[in-house]
């Protein structure tokens, strides 16, 4: 499930590449950083971004997740640092779902 | 391509005359209600909820989305009132109304707002009340729910400001419907005293306001409340 998530934000990071001409994104790894200080969205840009993710594992998955974070703007422990942190976080939101 | 519209509330008063007025226009609506629908027409998809039930509006939502791709214009009515002195008041009360009135109005202006974000277009509508700026005796919580509406509504307009997505608020004045029945007489007239133009509203007075905000070409105006009757805050 985990690489199936990666290639999932990788498609939503080019996207945005694409879209926003912001070329870091548009050749993501698991280190990619996505709202950090040192990211490549800003925080509009992130909430398009989870938007446009939450779509993509409702077609993949077929369950409707909700990706919110109270740390969400925290620069240490927010779950939207980077591909890696946000794919630990997506994984286990599923795990949560196919747990209910 | 037909405007496509979320409204809460819809079984009944205001929420079902909006409903009725924009399906004449030509929306397709999806609305939803803790009961049954009260409304048949072909462009009419009914969801049976509580708006502060998180997992079911998200479901109601995206649901919508995956069936017409888009949604350009959110209408949050649902809402509930009580009318109590402070010390009467139970804290089961308060939470109630704010689960209703807030944070419901809350989780569907997010959501919505998240789908109107990948199409840099949408118009949102929240609903206050003129007894927020009258500070209204006996009308504290429904009033305090309504001001945090107010503020959402100003804060939420700067934050899609720039993705082409306009949020308002509408502050109708006492309107005859089931929320104001049980309101004493002398209570209204009190009530109807305190605005410029001393009448009840009408469901056209607010549909002409709520027009305004949800026409293509209100693309400046945002973060407003308008209140019926010549209220100021």
């Amino acid at each position: 499930m985990k690489e199936e998530i990666f290639q999932l934000l990788f498609a939503q990071a080019r996207e945005m590449g694409e879209e926003t001409g912001q070329t870091n994104l548009l050749n993501p790894t698991v280190e990619t950083k996505l709202y950090h200080r040192d990211g490549n969205l800003d925080s509009l840009g992130l909430v398009t971004f989870i938007a446009g993710v939450e779509e993509k594992i409702s077609d993949k998955f077929g369950v409707d997740i909700l990706i919110v974070d109270e740390k969400a703007m925290s620069q240490v422990s927010s779950p939207f640092i980077s591909v890696q942190s946000l794919a630990d976080y997506v994984e286990k939101l599923l795990q949560n779902e196919s747990g209910e | 391509m037909s405007t496509v519209a979320i409204i809460t509330g819809t079984r009944k008063g205001l929420g079902r005359e909006l409903c009725l007025h924009y399906l004449q226009q030509g929306f397709m609506i999806a609305g939803c209600s803790r009961g049954e629908s009260s409304i048949d027409h072909p462009n009419y998809d009914h969801y049976s909820l509580d708006v502060s039930e998180e997992k079911k509006a998200v479901a109601m939502i995206r649901e919508v989305y995956r069936k017409h791709g888009k949604i350009d214009v959110l209408i949050n009515n649902a809402g509930i009132a009580s009318m109590n002195p402070i010390p009467l008041s139970p804290a089961s009360t308060a939470l109630r109304i704010l689960n209703t009135n807030y944070i419901g109005t809350f989780i569907f202006l997010r959501e919505v707002g998240k789908i109107m974000l990948k199409k840099k277009y949408g118009r949102i509508v929240n609903f206050t009340t003129v007894a927020t700026p009258l500070k209204l005796e006996g009308e504290a919580l429904y009033a305090s729910s309504k001001a945090a509406v107010e503020t959402l509504t100003k804060i939420a307009s700067r934050e899609f400001a720039s993705s082409g997505i306009t949020v308002n608020a509408v502050g109708p004045t006492p309107i005859p419907t089931d929320l104001i029945k049980n309101v004493p007489k002398d209570k209204m007239e009190a009530l109807l005293a305190q605005q410029a133009i001393k009448r009840f509203g009408n469901v056209d007075d607010l549909k002409n306001v709520i027009d305004f905000f949800i026409s293509e070409k209100s693309d400046f105006i945002t973060g407003q409340v308008i209140y019926l009757g010549g209220v100021t805050n």
